[in-house]
């Protein structure tokens, strides 16, 4: 598996203040990357390094096999969390001067934006200065400049803050229509169920130090606790309940169901696998509903964030 | 250096296309050119109002003594007593009485003379009045002295002062103030742009700060391309707002005196200047040699040095504040904050002004001026008002320029440093109440 991006031990140091200690992520090519953590936890300081916005104090950054240089950020898209644009430019003009600063030629840009203006159906908000638009417009622009250039790499820092649910799925779905193309992408966010509907890996960043990091699937294996939500139809529910406890580690489950059946959640231990509880039950009640308990990314969020 | 130009272009077109930008270069002009009209308009005004002072004279001195003049003209009355006199003067809607009344020696009479007027009189009538009386007493003195009148006249000759420097030629009272003018003038004008066009750029951060497009910029160019194509862009619209001002300025001036009938040369002559100044204006215009003499002195000022020391001077001077402006705005969030950190900016700068004015126009060689002109906050303001006495021996010294120079462009290298990285961390920073112990703290980050 080729990486696009590779940081290596990475450190920054604000006066007194550790953000980042040693910090190493990998990010395959052409994937959806999650860069996950709670406030303050040192995630832009991350992607600023990434920007060269900022340098580490320690550690090395590759961009496709090379260290991280000045000419890489023409191949670089980076929306971040705190945006905005000029409010007294004109979108079209403001539009081809950032697509510029980002390297690319006038009629290339001019090009590039036509398409895309096209696509969201927004060509007459060329001559429209940005304070006339409404936020979610501005929001628009705002990502069609980030993605005109057609970076290898793009940045979203919180990319569906400020928009509407129909628009935040058309980003979505560009997003995605983008990493078909060949885009790599790192994705920073809050939202967990942005995560688990886009992230193929995610890193998960605490307090300056990465914690946790890896294909989502393989954490969520990893996470699972042998633990299935289980409905039960029979006629002397407590004397069940009693018997479940006294083998199990059982809670109350909730799921919904047309009937009023026993809703337990079940957890098993030493080597005990879903057969046999099957097995077990099987003799004892009718199972109307028995499924394993993966956990979400936000459980694991949760979870790993309040052990560290 | 492309996305520089690029930087450079953007910042220039806004702030050309700004609305209040616009509405400020043309009405300027406007506004300055109306102000001089309406002065030279109340001043004519003025002029034409011509007053009218009754004299009782019953005395025999002061006969012939006041004769009619374009601002004041005598009426004589005579065979009346003091008190319908009055009355008729105010009757009759004149600007006052002077009572002369009889006497035996003019020193009794002179301490009798009485103004009357309905209000306290305006100094421009007494002033002349006064002249007139003072004269005469003088005159009459002498006279009884023994002078002969014919020697009065000579005596009255005023006397002037000759000047010559120590090699021997002849120098010029006023000079001084001339090329002091100029000089001061070209500090002047540094100032104000500094000052104008400073807040301009540092505005202008807080504007990308609050707009929160900065990070957007600062991921494809860096913060110290952004930071010096803002100020470079500023100061071009700035320039360019300087000279369509001075132009369009110098047309309406044109166009107005030319529609208000005012020749411009006349214009010294009509406002109330004081006869001892038309005096010694006409003295000087009246001998060639004189001219002649000014016009050497005013092509010895060094003009080409002076051209050039202000180009280096400007650009410096600006660069250094401006960039000291854009770490302000980079370190604050809105402009209500800047206050702290302004003073000690416009501190120099004023300092340079006041002391260019009290101190180096006096002796622009003392030691303060000096001082001044070496250290790099005032030296752009002090040492251009400074330079028209020449460089030289008889002028600022060659290692003073120099050194002054020299110490600047450091200076410069210094604060565009200390500036670009108070910038590139405070660009950054939201909703942190920047202190000095902040921005020093900012300094030593990586």
């Amino acid at each position: 598996m080729e990486e696009l991006l590779v940081a290596e031990h990475v450190s920054k140091k604000y006066g007194q203040h550790l953000a980042l200690d040693d910090v190493s992520i990998r990010i395959p090519k052409n994937s959806i990357f999650g860069l996950l953590g709670p406030n303050g936890a040192g995630k832009t300081t991350l992607i600023r390094i990434i920007n060269q916005i900022t340098y580490p104090d320690h550690g090395k950054v590759l961009f496709d096999g090379e260290p991280l240089e000045r000419k890489h950020i023409a191949q670089i898209g980076y929306l971040p969390e705190e945006r905005g644009l000029y409010k007294n430019m004109k979108v079209g003009e403001q539009a081809i001067y950032l697509a510029r600063l980002k390297g690319l030629s006038k009629s290339d840009a001019k090009k590039e934006l036509e398409y895309w203006f096209d696509r969201f159906g927004i060509v007459d908000w060329w001559h429209r200065k940005v304070q006339e638009l409404s936020k979610g417009m501005a929001q628009k622009i705002q990502f069609i400049v980030t993605v005109l250039h057609k970076p290898k790499l793009l940045i979203f820092d919180e990319p569906f803050s400020g928009f509407d649910p129909i628009n935040a799925n058309l980003i979505k779905d560009e997003i995605l229509n983008l990493q078909k193309q060949g885009a790599t992408v790192i994705f920073s966010t809050h939202r967990m169920e942005s995560v688990e509907e886009l992230c193929e890996y995610i890193a998960l960043i605490n307090k300056s130090r990465k914690i946790l990091d890896g294909k989502l699937i393989d954490i969520k294996r990893k996470h699972k606790s042998n633990t299935f939500d289980i409905g039960l139809e029979l006629a002397d529910k407590d004397k069940l309940r009693a018997d479940l406890d006294e083998r199990f580690t059982v809670s109350d489950a909730f799921f919904r169901s047309v009937g009023d059946e026993l809703k337990v959640r079940v957890q098993l231990h030493n080597g005990a696998t879903a057969n046999d509880l099957l097995e077990y039950l099987s003799k004892r009640a009718l199972i109307t509903h028995f499924v394993e308990v993966i956990p979400t990314a936000n459980d694991i969020f949760i979870q790993t964030i309040n052990e560290d | 250096m492309e996305k520089l130009l690029l930087i450079i272009k953007r910042e220039y077109l806004a702030k050309v296309r700004n609305k209040s930008f616009i509405v400020l270069t043309i009405l300027s002009p406007l506004l300055i050119v109306g102000m001089i009209a309406l002065i030279v308009f109340l001043t004519q005004i003025n002029n034409d109002e011509k007053r009218t002072v009754v004299v009782l004279d019953e005395s025999e001195f002061f006969t012939n003594e006041f004769i009619t003049t374009p601002e004041l003209s005598f009426v004589d009355f005579e065979g009346i007593g003091v008190e319908s006199a009055k009355d008729s003067v105010a009757g009759l809607g004149y600007y006052g009485l002077l009572h002369i009344p009889g006497g035996n020696s003019i020193d009794e009479v002179a301490e009798q003379i009485r103004f009357y007027s309905k209000g306290s009189p305006s100094f421009s009538v007494l002033g002349p009045l006064e002249a007139r009386i003072e004269n005469k007493v003088r005159e009459e003195k002498l006279r009884n002295l023994g002078v002969k009148p014919e020697s009065i006249d000579d005596i009255s000759s005023s006397y002037e002062i000759s000047t010559s420097s120590f090699t021997g030629e002849r120098s010029l009272k006023g000079v001084n103030e001339i090329k002091a003018a100029i000089g001061g003038g070209l500090g002047y004008l540094i100032m104000m742009f500094i000052i104008i066009y400073g807040a301009f750029v540092m505005r202008s951060v807080i504007e990308e700060k609050t707009s929160r497009i900065i990070e957007v910029i600062i991921s494809s160019v860096k913060p110290f391309q952004l930071m010096l194509g803002k100020i470079i862009g500023t100061s071009l619209a700035g320039i360019t707002q300087f000279i369509i001002w001075i132009l369009s300025a110098g047309v309406l001036l044109l166009v107005v005196f030319t529609m208000m009938g005012v020749d411009p040369q006349a214009l010294q002559a009509g406002t109330p200047v004081s006869s001892e100044a038309m005096e010694t204006l006409e003295a000087t215009t009246a001998s060639a040699e004189t001219v002649n003499l000014y016009f050497r002195e005013f092509m010895k000022i060094p003009w080409i040095t002076l051209f050039v020391s202000f180009i280096l001077y400007f650009t410096l001077g600006y660069l250094i504040y401006s960039s000291i402006y854009a770490a302000i705005g980079a370190a604050v969030d809105n402009e209500t904050d800047t206050q702290q950190f302004m003073f000690p900016v416009i501190m120099p700068l004023m300092l340079a002004i006041y002391v260019g004015f009290f101190s180096v126009f006096d002796n622009p060689h003392g030691p303060i001026a000096v001082g001044f002109s070496l250290f790099p906050l005032t030296s752009p303001i002090v040492m251009l008002m400074r330079l028209p006495a020449g460089v030289g021996p008889d002028g600022v010294p060659w290692w003073q320029l120099i050194t002054s120079v020299l110490i600047l462009a450091a200076s410069f290298l210094a604060v565009v440093w200390l500036a670009a990285r108070i910038y590139r961390v405070g660009i950054l920073m939201y909703g942190k109440k920047a202190s000095y112990k902040e921005i020093y703290k900012w300094l030593k980050y990586q």
